[in-house]
């Protein structure tokens, strides 16, 4: 073998033990480096107990409602099998919707979950307004027809309107 | 086959290497001009707005190409930094050096217009989660290896230096590129990728990848700019730079 050629294979070789270490390493990390927990850990008791921890799921559809002192704002984050409440008391960002992406970092106290900071996590779909229309029509046309097809038709979902009282879009 | 092996090899030298870039910059400069002019005309004034996002999403045109750029460079870099320390060739080292400040630039980029993106549409400037996190130890990566070159004095000590902290940082590389996959981020997930189609709107697509173009053409640009002063600086004492320069002071 050449100088050169040792030279190569250390370098081969030394990317590949480091790229092992990488991968062992981040595996062990795997639960910290996660930046939140869904409800369904939650419910599984993975939370920490009276540490801060942040949430992640989807705002559950028609769930946003102000609490009766007028500040607080309760609303359930599902990841679809689980869901938790969560009451917050602040400004809230203005992509957070129902039936959108959320981030919520905060304490449980009991069954809910007390937030500190609420963020909205959007998805990666890039698209102008009619399009993303056009696309609710059609699901929604979609889901008509096997409510008519279907013996038993699922509760069909009201398009999301600008119902709920407290958020301003 | 034996001819295209001697022309390679031919421009492995600075001396044979510096006219080809000269030649080369102004192309690339003025690649880089018109792709930015299509890419920001096509994203400001032609892109439809976005349907959550409104008119903020058009920050993508800066913040994506930049991102793609800071992990591309750095693997450019590393891939010189490998032929250096195999090859003992002396451009590679003067190439990786070359690339470091835009490979910095661009990874300051990312982070900077990806803060401002936050802000308003997430609710935060910045969030400690995977793909924010590695991006910056990338920035670390890039100012580690600048600072560690202009700490050694022998330029060929430096290169070797430099070059074991380049190879040592590309296992950073998958890990933001695929963070939003392994991990739960704040950070969506890619919408443009080899393995699924985009979800963009084409116009959108269309404006970025003008605009990751026309980085690209800035990045070569600069790059090679930067090679040609540290070819000069580096070989000051040898004839051929001295040839050079007569014949510029003329």
């Amino acid at each position: 073998m050449k100088a050169r050629q040792k030279r190569i294979a250390l370098i081969v070789a030394g990317l590949a033990a480091l790229g092992v270490a990488a991968v062992l390493v981040l595996n062990a990390l795997n639960s910290n480096i996660a930046l939140y927990i869904s409800p369904t850990d939650v419910a599984a008791g993975k939370a920490p107990q009276g540490k801060l921890f942040r949430i992640g799921g989807m705002v559950k559809e028609g769930s946003i409602k102000r609490e009766a002192d007028g500040i607080t704002i309760g609303f359930i984050v599902t990841d679809t099998e689980k869901d938790l409440p969560v009451a917050y008391k602040g400004i809230l960002p203005d992509l957070f919707k129902e039936g959108k992406g959320v981030v919520a970092q905060g304490k449980l106290d009991g069954d809910r979950f007390v937030a500190t900071e609420v963020l909205a996590k959007h998805d990666e779909n890039y698209m102008p307004p009619e399009a993303a229309k056009a696309l609710d029509d059609a699901s929604a046309r979609a889901a008509a027809k096997t409510a008519q097809e279907g013996a038993a038709p699922p509760p069909a979902t009201p398009p999301a309107t600008s119902s709920s009282p407290s958020i301003k879009y | 086959m034996n001819n295209r092996l001697i022309n390679w090899f031919k421009y492995a030298s600075p001396q044979s290497f510096y006219p080809l870039a000269g030649k080369m910059i102004p192309w690339f400069t003025a690649l880089a001009v018109i792709f930015g002019i299509a890419g920001l005309w096509i994203g400001m004034a032609v892109a439809p707005t976005d349907f959550q996002q409104g008119e903020g999403y058009r920050i993508i045109f800066i913040h994506v190409p930049a991102s793609w750029m800071s992990m591309f460079i750095y693997l450019v870099m590393a891939f010189w930094a490998a032929l250096g320390l195999a090859y003992n060739t002396r451009l590679s080292g003067m190439m990786a050096s070359a690339l470091a400040p835009t490979g910095a630039l661009m990874a300051f980029l990312s982070l900077w217009t990806g803060a401002l993106w936050g802000k308003p549409m997430w609710g935060t400037w910045w969030v400690w989660d995977a793909r924010l996190t590695s991006e910056l130890i990338l920035l670390f990566l890039y100012i580690g290896f600048i600072a560690l070159q202009a700490s050694i004095d022998d330029p060929r000590r430096a290169d070797k230096a430099g070059a074991i902290l380049a190879l040592v940082g590309v296992v950073n590389i998958p890990i933001i590129y695929f963070s939003v996959k392994w991990w739960n981020t704040l950070h969506q997930g890619s919408s443009v990728s080899l393995t699924k189609s985009p979800s963009m709107a084409m116009l959108m697509l269309w404006g970025m990848l003008l605009m990751a173009l026309s980085f690209w053409m800035y990045s070569i640009a600069v790059s090679l700019i930067r090679a040609r002063s540290i070819m000069l600086e580096r070989e000051r004492n040898t004839e051929w730079v001295k040839d050079v320069l007569a014949g510029e002071g003329k």
